[in-house]
């Protein structure tokens, strides 16, 4: 043995450690593209939940939730979906836990529970429209008027009705809660007027006598104790009794009778803008 | 697909472009994850954080700056970071939620994982190689690994690492005999030293079982 073989052999070894370890080169699992696309937002992934009106899916990517809609299967809604946003939908096997207990609670009444959404694309006036309907309690409702009035555009009602069926996020941003101007309950982007009933029914609402009060042309609500007028389902309204129960058909005519806008529901807001 | 073209792409057109990137380089980046940190999942993570950063620092550039990055370094550089913080913060992201798919993910890029030995490598004797790789001290498994398993340039590691070349050469150098000595050392007491014994298929959990302590870095 001498200095030179010795070398050799290190030399030669150095190659055969430089050969294994290219070895150890792997292929990515397949799953590591959509989750990136994913968390970037150039993909959805989307799972089912359940909802008053029977299962939805929920579309949603590392910026926030991105959809929900209703669809016969998940075939159809990863169709109308690469439609809609342009982007494949990957189908996963239920909502991250974080998001689905937001939601939840969310659905629940809850409106201080955060969930992000992802909006891009959509117009500041949109933005407005949908976050001001997040203001909208559970087991309540708005006309269009009062959020175009409550967002400083009084005359945009159309434009309001317009956004509001645009809304990409129905039930998580709550335009169900918003009806027509003369108080019948109106249209409805997820499925159509019925499961805008179907909703509110669950939500403690009876959208029933709420028309038929918009039919006799009552608008608001007041109690001769508080000398206080309501919109119709504010929860204010909702505990007057029958005894010191009075109507209105205006806030002029309120006004008129001495009494005064409620401070929750704002109904100057609709009345102004009707 | 080369740097040139991958950058003069992501340059035009992001959104456009960044898909390609990862199907390109995911491979890369995914085994240099794998073999600093030794578990699948957590270099699958570490990949896509990695690409995600990626994608969020090119989004805020301008066209030159992206035409003028040395994308392979650039990337190697993320997905080493990345992998070192979650390497120290290992066992604490219990709570981490994962994406589960319902559907076969065969799209025509992706299907790699299902291949024999897709995720962890060739062969026994390669998850043995990954072991030894583990069991180096962190500042020479990182040049190791860009250097052998990604096959980056001398001087992209340099950069990648933000150490001098030369630095970087002589960490390799003293890498690969370090791997010697545990080589060898396997060969003297295989009972303490080996890598999975024949026939078993190494839980990835064990890779990051160190097979010669006396190697370890002294914690600061």
């Amino acid at each position: 043995m001498n200095a030179t073989l010795d070398s050799r052999a290190l030399a030669a070894s150095d190659a055969v450690l430089a050969d294994q370890l290219a070895g150890l080169r792997a292929l990515a699992p397949a799953t590591l593209l959509p989750r990136t696309l994913i968390g970037v937002g150039l993909a959805d992934a989307y799972a089912a939940i359940e909802s008053p009106i029977g299962p939805l899916f929920v579309a949603f990517n590392g910026l926030g939730v991105a959809a929900v809609e209703q669809a016969p299967d998940g075939a159809s809604f990863e169709r109308t979906h690469v439609e809609r946003f342009g982007r494949p939908a990957y189908r996963v096997t239920a909502l991250p836990a974080r998001l689905a207990g937001a939601i939840g609670r969310r659905l629940a009444g809850d409106r201080r529970v955060r969930i992000a959404l992802d909006l891009r694309g959509r117009t500041q006036f949109e933005r407005d429209v949908w976050t001001k309907a997040l203001e909208i309690p559970r087991g309540e409702v708005r006309p269009y008027g009062w959020i175009a009035a409550e967002i400083g555009r009084p005359k945009a009602v159309r434009a309001v009705g317009t956004a509001l069926g645009h809304n990409p996020v129905p039930l998580i941003v709550p335009c169900h809660r918003v009806v027509r101007s003369d108080g019948l309950i109106g249209n409805y982007s997820l499925g159509g007027p019925h499961n805008k009933r179907a909703i509110l029914s669950a939500e403690g609402l009876d959208p029933d006598r709420l028309e038929a009060l918009a039919r006799a042309g009552i608008r608001l609500i007041g109690s001769d104790t508080t000398r206080g007028y309501c919109l119709p389902s504010c929860h204010a309204a909702q505990r007057i009794t029958d005894r010191h129960r009075v109507t209105f058909r205006s806030t002029a005519a309120g006004h008129q009778a001495g009494y005064r806008a409620c401070r929750l529901c704002r109904p100057g807001s609709a009345v102004a803008a009707a | 697909m080369d740097e040139p073209t991958l950058l003069d792409a992501l340059a035009d057109d992001l959104d456009g472009a960044f898909e390609p990137l990862v199907r390109a380089r995911q491979n890369r980046l995914y085994s240099i994850a794998l073999r600093i940190l030794g578990d699948p999942t957590e270099a699958e993570d570490a990949a896509q954080d990695a690409f995600i950063r990626a994608y969020r620092a090119l989004g805020g550039w301008d066209r030159d700056r992206i035409r003028a990055l040395r994308l392979d370094a650039w990337l190697a550089t993320i997905v080493v970071n990345v992998a070192r913080t979650r390497s120290r913060r290992r066992g604490t992201t219990a709570g981490r939620e994962s994406l589960t798919f319902l559907d076969d993910l065969d799209h025509p890029s992706a299907g790699s994982a299902d291949t024999p030995h897709g995720r962890l490598g060739r062969s026994e004797a390669s998850d043995a190689w990954a072991v030894r790789l583990l069991a180096l001290p962190e500042r020479y498994r990182a040049p190791i690994v860009l250097r052998h398993v990604d096959g980056l340039g001398y001087d992209e590691i340099a950069l990648a690492l933000e150490r001098p070349e030369g630095t970087v050469k002589a960490q390799v150098h003293r890498g690969l005999g370090l791997l010697r000595a545990i080589l060898e050392a396997e060969t003297r007491a295989p009972a303490i030293g080996s890598g999975p014994p024949p026939g078993s298929s190494a839980p990835s959990r064990q890779m990051t079982a160190n097979p010669s302590p006396r190697l370890q870095e002294v914690p600061r």
